[in-house]
């Protein structure tokens, strides 16, 4: 079905400290993502799971073994390569929404397009689009202290869309909030995955909200304790 | 792109004024002082060459004391000028318009309830055609006031104006110390020498009347030779000296006790105290520059910490190392620019007002605004780049974390 994989991981180690104080957040995961897929990944706390999303987002490289990402060994690639990676192919969405305070709902979604140099005019045309598509185009001008937490994740849902990435990386984007806002926060994602064949990499503590997704990674202490897709049409 | 990060540190600089502007006081101050000091100075030196000018570059000073060392050296070594100096050179002196002594003494003037502190010379008419000036009403002194030593004065504009507003000062009797001395003459304003000096502010009287009333002896100060204009300068001088030389017995061996100066020497000397503190106070105001950058620095080191999370943010949804460091650098460089454009308005401001208070031409140049402007940029750039390049190299991760 899914021809060459998006994601691969072999054998990756992330281990963190030296000798006695060495910890392994990632021990010898291996670990292939297709396109188009709708993962979510669980697990206790500390078995790993934020240190993988931050290598499947290129925000950082394994300790030995091999990443690749879109059939490019991403792992080996320096700061700035990894930045343009992610400035073309990745959108991340963050637990506590990391948008820039002070700044307007529009202005927030304009930023990656200007680290891609699109003009200013085109930026502003987008970043409407990618708020629209969130349904919070009468809300451009607010900044976040002026929106709810719902709408302020979905701001930055629309800042990771606008620029039309293959993978969207998200560390428990409903983490924060209550149970109606995280499904509505999910059955966008969910569009999002089946209109535009997004592939979507989400961590999440709660079964509900991972039920969502098309196949289910759990995570125990640095290693892949199972992998279960849904059935398709239960 | 460029003007996007100009428009955000302006807007960040905005979020902060007051530290933003208190951080900016330094090169304000800095900039400010280098402003108003050049402004005046090239005010001064404008206005000192145009008194030269007006004076004749012809115009020579003979004074005693040797010439390399100006009051330095035991003094009681010199022998003043006297009457059989300026009778050699009035006698054999060839090339010259005019030779005339004169002595000076600052002195308290009344008239009636007024009373003003002037510059008293004893001289005689010669005096007048040396220095070029012009009598604008009554007349010079008579040749038997000049021998006789007649109290008779000639007064300038100041003085006019103090004792007399609009009224005649002909014939009108003013007190001068514990003499009395009658006005004959009115003499053509000249405003204010390059020095800040006023130089309408005098009371001429025959040399003589000078020496007994007011200066208690026979010495002469200054001897002023105009030479003609088909001489030069030069050839006058050289002859004075040997004039001089022979007059006072001064040998070939000895060195000069006297010195023979021209306008243009004089203006030479003046320029080379005035750059003297114009290098002091340059000094200082690179103290202040030097300081303006290390708060420019502190503030950005401050910045940056502040928002760690905003640049973890930013390297994250894909800026470069080099967008982080631009965009700090931009922001540094907004801010003392800022404070660059604010000194050059208080320094054109002050050297606007010194101009007025001491009349001298405002002549400010574009060349030493725009390197005031230049030179704040580049101080944000030098000091802003650490901070800038502290932030460009924040581990995204880490950054994200932050706070
Ligand atoms: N920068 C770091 N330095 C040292 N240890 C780290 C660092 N980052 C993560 N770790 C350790 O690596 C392990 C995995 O951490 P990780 O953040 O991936 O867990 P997680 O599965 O995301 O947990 P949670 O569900 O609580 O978010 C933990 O033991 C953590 O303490
Ligand atoms: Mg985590």
């Amino acid at each position: 079905m899914s021809p060459a994989p998006l994601i691969v991981f072999d054998k990756v180690w992330k281990t963190y400290g030296q000798g006695e104080a060495e910890v392994r957040a990632l021990a010898g995961i291996d670990l292939a993502i297709g396109q188009g897929e709708f993962v979510a990944i669980m697990g206790p706390s500390g078995s790993g799971k934020s240190t993988a999303m931050n290598i499947v987002g290129c925000l950082d490289t394994p300790t030995s073994g091999r990443y690749g990402f879109m059939g490019v060994d991403a792992g080996r690639l320096d700061r700035n390569r990894r930045a343009e990676l992610r400035n073309l192919y990745i959108g991340f969405v963050f637990q506590g929404y990391n948008l820039l305070p002070r700044t307007t709902a529009v202005e927030n979604v304009e930023l990656p397009l200007i680290y891609r140099g699109v003009p200013a005019q085109d930026r502003r045309a987008l970043a409407m689009k990618a708020l629209a598509e969130v349904g919070l185009e009468d809300r451009e001008h607010h900044t976040p202290a002026e929106l709810s937490g719902g709408q302020q994740q979905r701001v930055a849902i629309a800042r990771a869309i606008v620029t039309r990435p293959t993978l969207l990386v998200a560390d428990e984007p409903t983490g924060n909030l209550d149970t109606a806002r995280s499904h509505e926060i999910m059955q966008l994602l969910t569009r999002l995955n089946e209109e535009y064949g997004l592939t979507i990499v989400m961590v999440t503590h709660e079964s509900d909200i991972a039920a969502y997704a098309g196949r289910t990674i759990a995570f125990r202490d640095g290693h892949v304790a199972s992998d279960t897709k849904k059935l398709e049409a239960a | 792109m460029i003007w996007e990060t100009v428009r955000l540190a302006l807007r960040s600089v905005r979020r902060n004024a007051l530290r933003s502007f208190l951080t900016l006081l330094g090169i304000v101050i800095g900039v400010a002082a280098v402003i108003a000091m050049l402004t005046i100075g090239s005010g001064t030196t404008q206005k000192v060459k145009a008194d030269i000018s007006q004076l004749g570059s012809n115009l020579l000073i003979v004074r005693s004391g040797r010439p390399a060392a100006p009051g330095s050296g035991p003094q009681q070594t010199i022998r003043p000028l006297g009457e059989k100096e300026v009778a050699a050179l009035a006698a054999h002196l060839e090339g010259a318009r005019a030779v005339s002594p004169a002595s000076q003494k600052q002195v308290r003037v009344v008239f009636g309830t007024e009373s003003l502190t002037s510059s008293i010379t004893g001289t005689d008419n010669a005096y007048l055609d040396a220095r070029d000036w012009k009598v604008t009403s009554g007349r010079s002194f008579s040749e038997s006031e000049v021998r006789g030593g007649i109290n008779a004065c000639l007064i300038g504009e100041t003085v006019r104006r103090q004792f007399f507003g609009a009224g005649d000062p002909d014939g009108a009797s003013i007190r001068i110390g514990r003499m009395s001395c009658k006005v004959v003459g009115l003499l053509e304003p000249k405003g204010y020498s390059g020095f800040g000096q006023d130089q309408d502010n005098v009371v001429l009287m025959p040399l003589s009347a000078f020496q007994r009333r007011i200066a208690g002896n026979r010495d002469i100060e200054t001897i002023y030779v105009a030479a003609d204009d088909a001489t030069p300068t030069q050839v006058v001088q050289t002859r004075i000296e040997d004039i001089m030389r022979d007059v006072r017995r001064v040998t070939a061996d000895r060195e000069d006790d006297f010195s023979v100066r021209d306008m243009t020497q004089i203006a030479d000397a003046m320029a080379s105290a005035t750059a003297t503190m114009t290098g002091m106070l340059g000094a200082v105001a690179g103290v202040s520059l030097l300081v303006g950058g290390i708060g420019i620095m502190n503030i950005m080191l401050v910045s940056v910490t502040e928002r760690t999370r905003e640049i973890g943010i930013r390297l994250a949804i894909g800026a470069h190392e080099k967008h982080i460091l631009i965009q700090f650098l931009v922001e540094a460089t907004v801010l003392s620019l800022l404070g660059g454009l604010i000194g050059i308005a208080i320094g054109l401001a002050l050297a606007g007002a010194a101009s007025l208070a001491l009349s001298i031409p405002f002549v400010p140049s574009l060349a030493v605004v725009l390197l005031a402007v230049g030179f704040s940029a580049l101080i944000g750039m030098v000091f802003g780049f650490f901070p800038a390049l502290r932030g460009a190299r924040l581990d995204p991760i880490e950054a994200l974390r932050h706070e």
